[in-house]
């Protein structure tokens, strides 16, 4: 279970990291706690997959990947754990996932594509398609950019 | 433009911010340079853009969150309110437009199934919303926002 000092710590790294020689004893600063307590939990959600990574992301467009393609794909259920780790291991799938079907709405697979054009993004649906043998997929290009950013934990409220 | 350096420092970087007290400098022995230009550059990288964040990156399910996508079938003329909106609530995190019947799609992370469900009908009752499905993962393969730059 997480603590209100998890929470507390949770919340502020999802502020700018400081590009100062000591990053964590500045932020263990604000929190009021040592370096060392604020290294120790952080190593312990890396321990416990609650910190999936730690490192940067980058801004796809600004490094050369315009262009992404939500690929919605229909997978025999008996063929989902295999295509998953098929597609999960190829570089420019970046998010890969199976969801809930809806009624009008078959697709049960889904794969986040990122390369330079569209015309990329659809070669390489292409290139995966034939690799698992499946025929049935839709690429879902975005047109506009509403929103975007990263999930705020523990900012709501103090939730 | 990146250089070659500023590729070799994002390619680590994007994977590994070491949890130690100097992290830059345990990056710069990896890159054969001084800490304040790794430091630097970083900044430089931040302020252009390129990099959106840096710290750690949480797996919102093992923080007691349950997130979802959403697919929408909204009239034209209604998408840009619908998608005020849908950006208002705070725990959606992507919201896009796209080619197809479903033209608007959006992530939410929500502390509970039932907060997530009272979301849901609001954004469903919305005047242009003529169909709203939702998608939850039934399982998770790959989450991992990475690129090489060669």
């Amino acid at each position: 279970m997480l603590d209100e000092l998890d929470k507390s710590i949770i919340a502020i790294m999802q502020e700018d990291f400081p590009l100062v020689p000591e990053p964590y004893r500045a932020i263990a600063d604000k929190l009021g706690i040592s370096e060392e307590e604020l290294l120790l939990r952080l190593k312990q959600y890396r321990q416990s997959k609650k910190i999936r990574k730690m490192g940067a992301v980058l801004r796809h467009r600004e490094v050369g990947y315009a262009a992404n393609a939500l690929c919605a794909w229909i997978v025999p259920d008996e063929r989902i754990q295999e295509v998953g780790e098929m597609f999960a291991k190829i570089a420019v799938v970046t998010h890969c996932y199976a969801r809930v079907t809806q009624p009008g709405w078959p697709y049960n697979f889904y794969t986040m594509l990122h390369a330079n054009t569209r015309e990329q993004c659809t070669i390489i649906a292409k290139k995966l398609a034939d690799q698992a043998g499946l025929q049935d997929y839709i690429m879902l290009f975005s047109t506009k950019e509403w929103k975007k950013n990263s999930m705020q934990y523990f900012k709501n409220n103090n939730k | 433009m990146l250089t070659a350096f500023d590729k070799r420092l994002l390619n680590i970087i994007q994977t590994d911010l070491p949890l130690e007290s100097r992290p830059f400098a345990v990056l710069a022995l990896r890159l054969d340079t001084e800490e304040s230009v790794v430091i630097e550059r970083l900044k430089v990288l931040k302020e252009q853009g390129f990099i959106r964040r840096i710290g750690p990156f949480f797996d919102s399910s093992k923080l007691g969150y349950i997130g979802t996508l959403v697919a929408l079938e909204v009239t034209n003329v209604h998408i840009p309110q619908v998608a005020a909106v849908i950006n208002s609530e705070y725990g959606v995190t992507h919201n896009y437009e796209r080619d197809g019947i479903f033209n608007l799609w959006f992530t939410l992370f929500s502390h509970n199934q039932s907060e997530q469900n009272e979301i849901l009908k609001k954004i469903g009752n919305l005047t242009g919303v003529v169909r709203l499905i939702n998608l939850p993962a039934t399982q998770k393969f790959k989450v991992s926002v990475q690129f090489t730059l060669l």
